[in-house]
């Protein structure tokens, strides 16, 4: 079996586990760790797009809601009805749950591809205003629908979300977003980032790359969306708006863009920091403020590049073997 | 046809603010070909400025309303031009995705910053200028709305003199135009740029205590909405072109008051990006923008 998929199947096995033994740890606990995985599928699902692909979007939020509502939606109303009063087994809540977040996930692909078509056209400053539009749009219109609970959103999700949950996805999605930018496939995304017009002068279809690094990047924002909602059981539309995404655009700004790796460590940062500084909430915002400017001025290429002695680069530099 | 004109009459106020603040994204834009996020919340500066000079000052007189605004105008150019100073200008050549983040924390910045200073709880704005209402064949004008748009129109005209008979205006036009070869016939490019922000600031600000007289109160995020719509605005009219940037607006302002009075207002604030989404997809180059393509 190839090791990414061995990875894979480890961590889910790991999740598995410290589920299974979750009863024995402390519940806050629990909560951060869940909160940490959420974060992990949204910042690793935004650097595919932000990072590798080099499109700054700023709508992540809002595809997370589209999911979020979507699989409420499904848990909700069609959950009674196909497990019965009782509430089924836990292998029949599973499974709902898991088609659930699927559903939720796809429902924000296909937004996603609405999105993207459009405004993929568009580049930089252009297409950072229109995905952030298109999130107050879809936060706009969850407002106004009334089966979905209108501004006061879903309340009584039932509580689905677990740390095997969670951390499944989040390995997943790790695993997705590594192998497709490894890929011969997934070098494009890196050309496109890199020169988009080179690329395109060597054939690369690059609005393709775009859309794909969109949906893709919208379908785990989704998911995330779905394990967000049934773990704080209620959701609204303002749960979801601007400040949502930037959370996410800060922790794949630190990680460093484009550096996987990276910004799964500040997506655990920038989870357990809130916690624990509680007395200082209200400086929160001013700080994610001051990073963003700070390490754009100082370290552009985020916190967590690890490069700073230029060490890998000397270190290739002297085993590369000699030109001929 | 009297409730048309009345909906004309707010659509033009608003239009006048959205154009006010457009004015200066364009400007900035035009120079740099950045977008200024903290644009939007130097508006909102302008705003508080305004509010605590106003306070001060004797109520509902034209003078003090007239002084509260320069105040302001005048406080939000320097802001703008220390933002740009400190933070926009190291950054100047570098990768635009960079320039962008650092104006999105800016924003950012500004924002929370307001929150802590002067409290998230909305504030009731002074009526700094007489409050009078003038009816006319069941017309009802306030006076508020009249000096909303004098003012603008005073201001607008005032900037096309100073972008077209002076001799920083021409440098500014010239540093749009081509940066490299306008430093080449010796234009200081950076006072330019100081100076194009403080234009734009001062005129957000403008906007920001108009704004404020109108929908009398204020919070340290009120300039998000207006901000973001008159960035449509400036989109809408064609990016870097100072006409347009007016007349986008003044047709924003106009959609959206008749929105806001059909049965279809809970969608208002949505408009804006329908219509920038719309403009970027047919028209990118905007209403009176021209289409150039990128050179390699």
């Amino acid at each position: 079996m190839p090791r990414p998929l061995l990875a894979l199947l480890a961590a889910i096995l790991v999740a598995f586990g410290v589920s299974y033994f979750s009863d024995r740890i402390d519940p806050y606990y629990l909560d951060v760790m869940t909160g940490v995985g959420i974060n992990i599928i949204l910042a690793v699902s935004l650097n595919l797009v932000n990072g590798y692909t080099g499109q700054f979007s700023l709508g992540h939020a809002g595809f997370m809601s589209v999911g979020a509502y979507l699989s409420a939606a499904i848990t909700l109303l069609l959950g009674p009805r196909l497990l019965g009063g009782a509430g089924g087994s836990a292998l029949q809540q599973g499974l709902l749950f898991l088609g659930a977040l699927i559903v939720g996930g796809l429902g924000a692909a296909l937004a996603g591809l609405a999105v993207g078509i459009p405004s993929l056209r568009l580049k930089g400053d252009y297409l950072a205003l229109v995905t952030l539009g298109f999130g107050e749009i879809i936060r706009v219109i969850f407002q106004n629908v009334e089966a979905l609970g209108g501004a006061l959103g879903l309340n009584g999700i039932p509580n689905y979300t677990t740390v095997f949950w969670v951390y499944s996805f989040a390995a997943l999605t790790v695993y997705t977003v590594v192998c497709l930018v490894r890929s011969t496939y997934g070098r494009g995304f890196i050309a496109t980032h890199d020169d988009e017009i080179a690329s395109e002068a060597v054939g690369l279809n690059t609005t393709r790359y775009k859309i794909v690094a969109f949906v893709v990047g919208a379908f785990f924002a989704g998911v995330a969306g779905g394990l967000y909602g049934h773990f704080k059981l209620t959701i609204t539309p303002t749960g979801f708006d601007f400040t949502k995404s930037i959370e996410i655009v800060v922790m794949v700004i630190l990680g460093g863009m484009g550096n996987t790796i990276g910004v799964i460590l500040a997506a655990i940062l920038l989870t357990i920091l809130p916690e624990v500084l509680r007395s200082v909430e209200q400086y929160r915002m001013i700080m994610y403020a001051l990073l963003l400017i700070v390490l754009m001025l100082v370290r552009p290429k985020g916190l967590f590049n690890f490069d700073y002695l230029g060490i890998a680069a000397r270190l290739r530099r002297k085993f590369r073997p000699a030109r001929e | 046809m009297t409730e048309f004109l009345q909906q004309l009459l707010n659509g033009l106020s608003l239009g006048a603010i959205y154009a006010l603040i457009a004015l200066g994204y364009t400007m900035v834009y035009g120079v740099l070909r950045f977008i200024n996020f903290a644009h939007s919340d130097v508006f909102m500066v302008g705003a508080f400025i305004g509010y605590f000079v106003g306070s001060h000052l004797p109520q509902g007189t034209v003078w003090g309303g007239l002084t509260a605004l320069a105040a302001a105008m005048a406080g939000c150019a320097i802001l703008g031009i220390v933002i740009e100073r400190l933070v926009y200008r190291p950054l100047r050549g570098g990768p635009t995705l960079n320039v962008l983040i650092t104006a999105i924390g800016m924003s950012l910045f500004l924002e929370y910053t307001g929150q802590l200073v002067f409290g998230a709880t909305p504030r009731a704005f002074p009526s700094i200028f007489p409050a009078k209402v003038i009816a006319v064949h069941g017309l009802i004008i306030s006076l508020n709305q009249v000096i909303v748009i004098v003012v603008s129109a005073v201001l607008m005209i005032a900037l096309q003199l100073a972008v077209f008979r002076t001799k920083l205006g021409t440098a500014m036009r010239a540093v749009a135009l081509n940066p490299k070869a306008a430093q080449l016939v010796g234009v200081n490019i950076d006072v330019v740029i100081s100076f194009t922000f403080g234009l734009g600031s001062a005129l957000a600000a403008a906007g920001g205590v108009l704004y404020a007289l109108n929908y009398p109160s204020i919070d340290p995020l009120m300039g998000v909405v207006p901000g973001l719509k008159a960035f449509v605005a400036a989109v809408l009219g064609g990016v870097g072109n100072i006409p347009g940037a007016a007349l986008g607006a003044l047709i924003l302002g106009m959609v959206e008051t008749f929105v806001d009075g059909s049965r279809w207002s809970t969608y208002k604030d949505a408009i804006a990006f329908a219509i920038l989404i719309g403009i970027l997809l047919f028209r990118p180059a905007g209403l009176l923008g021209r289409f150039t393509a990128e050179k390699v």
